[in-house]
């Protein structure tokens, strides 16, 4: 238990020091044109390297967690929104787990 | 007697401007209750206690970076991994923070330009940014009030539900997250050729960190900051932005 609260600290933590730390310290603008390029790519690059290929394990069984991921990918490129995608996902992965067994 | 009209002024106009704050914080607290709603949900049944799930919404106030934080804390992970991989997660605020470091009100104190960094998001900096002229402290502060109680009740609202839902339903809910990160990614990868080229070659380098050869005793934290930094890196290199792309 101490060990999920050191974590929950940890994580406030190094959340808050990129927040907090260039509008305490910088007045001007980063020169380099990569760093900038860098961090602008960081969250695509972040987003796709969590999702996958950990959603295949995220539900205990493979096939229902790839029928999800393909509800999921189908109602993200109509841009349903994270709620609608989510709930869609969650049924898909429900009902393919009721077909299986 | 001059001087004391001219603070009665100035707390006049600095409620003006947390009230326009406020009024532009709700819609983005409505879009946050849903999302921190799956939080609750994701992180009470993956075994977090409920006021856990709720003091991390309400000291990350982040959604990437405490998802994955929280499923390392599920999955068992050590400290470093979780810290590490959060601080690259949340790498992305250091240029929004720098971004609205050139915006704010020239000479305000550190301390206030300290409590507005706690509340900087994707979407109070997008809000924010997009405002004619400078930020001020009380517009900042008010903008962020929404949006940071709608994050923890929806947080609360989720974490009890999870804890009366059925296992088998609860069990399903471990692609919800993931769900998310595709809702968030899919829409940008279509518009930009960079961000899917990007988010592509994240996906395959964790993947070859997952089945390859030699490479799946890597963990997944490791896994996650060592395919962010190889992605980015080949993005600023094949695809760098112009100046004007990065505001």
């Amino acid at each position: 238990m101490s060990k999920t609260l050191t974590a929950v600290f940890l994580m406030a933590l190094v959340t808050y020091i990129p927040r907090a730390l260039p509008i305490a310290v910088f007045k001007n603008k980063l020169k380099s044109r990569f760093l900038r390029s860098f961090l602008f790519y960081v969250p695509y690059a972040v987003l796709g390297a969590m999702t996958f290929p950990a959603i295949l394990y995220s539900t205990g069984n493979v096939f229902a967690s790839a029928a999800g991921m393909g509800a999921a990918l189908i109602l993200a490129y109509f841009e349903q929104g994270l709620m609608k995608v989510a709930i869609g996902a969650i049924l898909a992965v429900y009902i393919t787990g009721c077909l299986l067994h | 007697m001059a001087t004391q009209m001219q603070i009665i002024a100035g707390k006049k106009q600095g409620f003006t401007e947390f009230c326009h704050g406020l009024r532009q914080g709700i819609p983005i607290a409505l879009g946050y209750i849903p999302v921190s709603f799956t939080f609750g949900l994701m992180a009470v049944g993956g075994g977090i206690p409920v006021w856990t799930a709720i003091l991390i919404s309400m000291s990350n106030l982040t959604s990437a970076g405490q998802f994955a934080g929280t499923n390392l804390i599920i999955a068992n992970a050590p400290l470093l991994e979780i810290g590490l991989t959060t601080f690259v997660i949340n790498i992305r605020y250091m240029l929004m923070s720098l971004s609205l470091s050139q915006k704010i009100t020239p000479g305000m104190a550190l301390l206030k330009r300290c409590i507005m960094a706690f509340g900087i998001t994707d979407e109070t900096f997008a809000v924010a940014s997009m405002e004619k002229g400078e930020i001020t402290f009380n517009y900042f502060i008010g903008l962020v009030t929404c949006p940071y109680w709608g994050w923890a009740l929806g947080t609360a609202m989720g974490a009890l539900t999870s804890s009366v839902l059925p296992k088998a339903v609860q069990s399903c809910m471990g692609i919800a997250l993931y769900a998310m990160f595709i809702a968030l990614v899919v829409p940008a990868a279509k518009r930009s050729r960079a961000a899917f080229f990007v988010a592509a070659a994240a996906i395959g380098i964790s993947s070859f960190f997952r089945w390859g050869p030699y490479a799946n005793h890597i963990s997944s934290g490791w896994s996650i900051i060592i395919a962010t930094i190889i992605a980015s890196f080949a993005g600023a290199v094949i695809y760098p932005k112009e100046e004007d792309e990065l505001e």
